[in-house]
């Protein structure tokens, strides 16, 4: 593998793959997602990419109502909101995502331990400005 | 890692701020001015600005917020400082604690004995939206952003898991706005110079001037439950818990500890110093402790040989209600989970026994990003001083503490004063 790899760009590729790819040392054993080329536990840099199951738990979450640009331009607003997470994956990281599943006017329904999943696009759908999506299946 | 020293002693014999609030027509350079022009006026001894040796500017993004790079040796001029060193410091939110720390160590290195630190942000110009782009640049753009994240949102993130393990609520947050609007009613440079109660009142009279329904809240608590007059920013963040988009400006003048009774026989001494960073939000192991926080003022404490126990006042990082309440354990004022208790019980107000935020905090006083890190010195200059006026916290506190974070706690740096 190249020194040059495990960036953001190839991270990105393999989620239009519909695979979502941590890094793991194989110097250390660490998991890393976001993916990174350099262990910062061992120093090591002698990654491999690792499929992960894409199912997690969701840690934290908020129901954004004033919103940035790019999600303005996606067609959210102030009365149209959308809800954004941390996912702790069953393989140990925790990421930052979008959250569906839920019902955002309702965030007294939303609970942190709920069990997610994380959603593709189908090949017609426009991705949207959010790449990584977690959908919540069960409450906890 | 081994207790560590300055390596000689530093103080503060200058200190002031511009008023803070929004103000269309004026530029960075004219904030710094007001700034400086009120340090001056606050060195007993006078200070001629020609003995200043170096100038450490904490600024956000000028960048972005007013199309300006560069902005260090601008400032420096406007205030006649060239040619001496002048340079920007830039840690998010944080960036004027950094700047502070940063002049700190100039003087204790022994190269520099007299500094200026300051710190600016003009924010007003641009749109609310394109603010809150500007301020989620200090996130990570590639793995945070892209998840809807604004800086409101990874506040409420860190709240809802808070809620979810301590059974602490939406209300709980709010102690914390009224409280610091509270004083922020108190202090004259405040952006917000009312409580929320004058909020209201000011409300109800523009509603009967226009003729339109006059609203009827009961008290505080019912104005905060409105959406319309406190709408959610992000849940379970609303307005009132968040601090606002600011313009202003601070300015300190650090000397050798030596050298300060040529400017004031009431020095403030530092005492101790302490600066972490951190990984993404989504990177730590809980998101409900800010990890720098703990470090940094682990480190200060260390330095100053004290305890969090001693410390009489403290200026926190309220960016919103829910980080004054965290800032609270991380710093060791109370247990974990406890945060929140003594916000409602009152125990942080300024006639507590553990004040925070007497000069309204980053809610009330208002937020000009790299501006206010060196504004929470310009507050506890003050104070320890005895010159804090309707908010003076009585008995003249001896010890106090700066707390300012950058972004969601990948940068943390903490300060301790002292008045001998």
């Amino acid at each position: 593998m190249s020194p040059h790899s495990f960036t953001h760009a190839e991270y990105l590729a393999h989620l239009q793959n519909h695979v979502l790819a941590a890094s793991r040392c194989q110097n250390c054993g660490e998991l890393y997602l976001p993916p990174r080329p350099l262990c910062r536990r061992c120093f090591a840099q002698d990654m491999r990419w690792e499929e992960l199951s894409g199912r997690g738990e969701l840690v934290a979450f908020t129901v954004v109502h004033i919103v940035p640009s790019a999600m303005l331009e996606a067609g959210y607003d102030q009365d149209r909101p959308y809800v954004s997470g941390l996912v702790r994956l069953e393989e140990g990281p925790t990421i930052s995502a979008l959250i569906t599943g839920v019902d955002a006017h309702h965030p007294e329904t939303i609970r942190v331990g709920s069990q997610v999943r994380v959603v593709f696009p189908r090949g017609d759908q426009d991705p949207g400005p959010a790449p990584l999506v977690f959908e919540v299946v069960s409450e906890s | 890692m081994t207790e560590r020293k300055l390596g000689r002693g530093v103080a503060i014999v200058g200190a002031g701020m511009s008023r803070f609030g929004t103000f269309p027509g004026r530029a960075s350079r004219d904030l710094f001015v007001e700034a400086f022009q009120a340090m001056r006026e606050s060195v007993d001894k006078g200070l001629d600005p020609r003995d200043i040796q170096i100038m450490y500017l904490g600024n956000y993004s000028s960048d972005l917020f007013e199309g300006q790079g560069h902005t260090a040796p601008l400032m420096a001029d406007w205030v006649g400082l060239t040619p001496v060193p002048a340079l920007r410091v830039e840690d998010a939110c944080a960036s004027g604690g950094v700047a502070l720390r940063q002049g700190i160590l100039a003087v204790a290195s022994g190269l520099y004995d007299i500094v200026l630190v300051g710190g600016v942000e003009k924010m007003s110009d641009l749109p609310t939206e394109r603010v809150t782009d500007t301020l989620a640049t200090a996130g990570d753009v590639l793995y945070e952003i892209p998840a809807g994240f604004t800086f409101p949102g990874f506040y409420a993130a860190m709240a809802t898991a808070y809620m979810d393990r301590y059974g602490a609520t939406p209300e709980s947050l709010m102690a914390v706005g009224r409280k610091n609007h509270e004083n922020g009613a108190l202090n004259p440079k405040a952006q917000f110079s009312l409580t929320i109660a004058d909020i209201m009142a000011k409300k109800i009279a523009g509603a009967e001037k226009r003729g339109r329904p006059v609203p009827t809240w009961r008290d505080e608590m019912e104005f905060l439950h409105d959406h319309q007059a406190n709408p959610i920013i992000s849940w379970p963040l609303r307005l009132f818990d968040c601090s606002p988009i600011t313009d202003g400006a601070a300015a300190v003048l650090l000397v050798a500890a030596d050298l300060a009774r040529q400017f004031t026989d009431a020095p403030i001494h530092i005492i101790g110093s302490g600066q972490a960073s951190d990984v993404a939000l989504h990177d730590r192991p809980d998101p409900t402790v800010i990890r720098a926080a703990e470090r940094a003022s682990h480190q200060a404490y260390e330095m100053a040989g004290i305890k969090p126990t001693d410390v009489k006042l403290a200026e926190v990082h309220d960016c919103f209600t829910i980080a004054e309440i965290l800032a609270s354990e991380d710093l060791g004022f109370f247990e974990r989970g406890q945060g929140y208790i003594a916000a409602e019980e009152g125990l942080t107000r300024r006639n507590g026994p553990r004040p925070i935020n007497t000069s309204g905090g980053l809610k009330a006083k208002g937020h000009p990003v790299g501006a206010s890190g060196v504004a929470q010195a310009v507050e506890i200059w003050h104070q320890l001083r005895g010159e804090a006026g309707a908010r003076q916290v009585s008995g003249t506190p001896d010890l106090a503490l700066s707390h300012n974070v950058g972004g969601t706690g990948q940068t943390c740096v903490v300060h301790i004063y002292e008045r001998r």
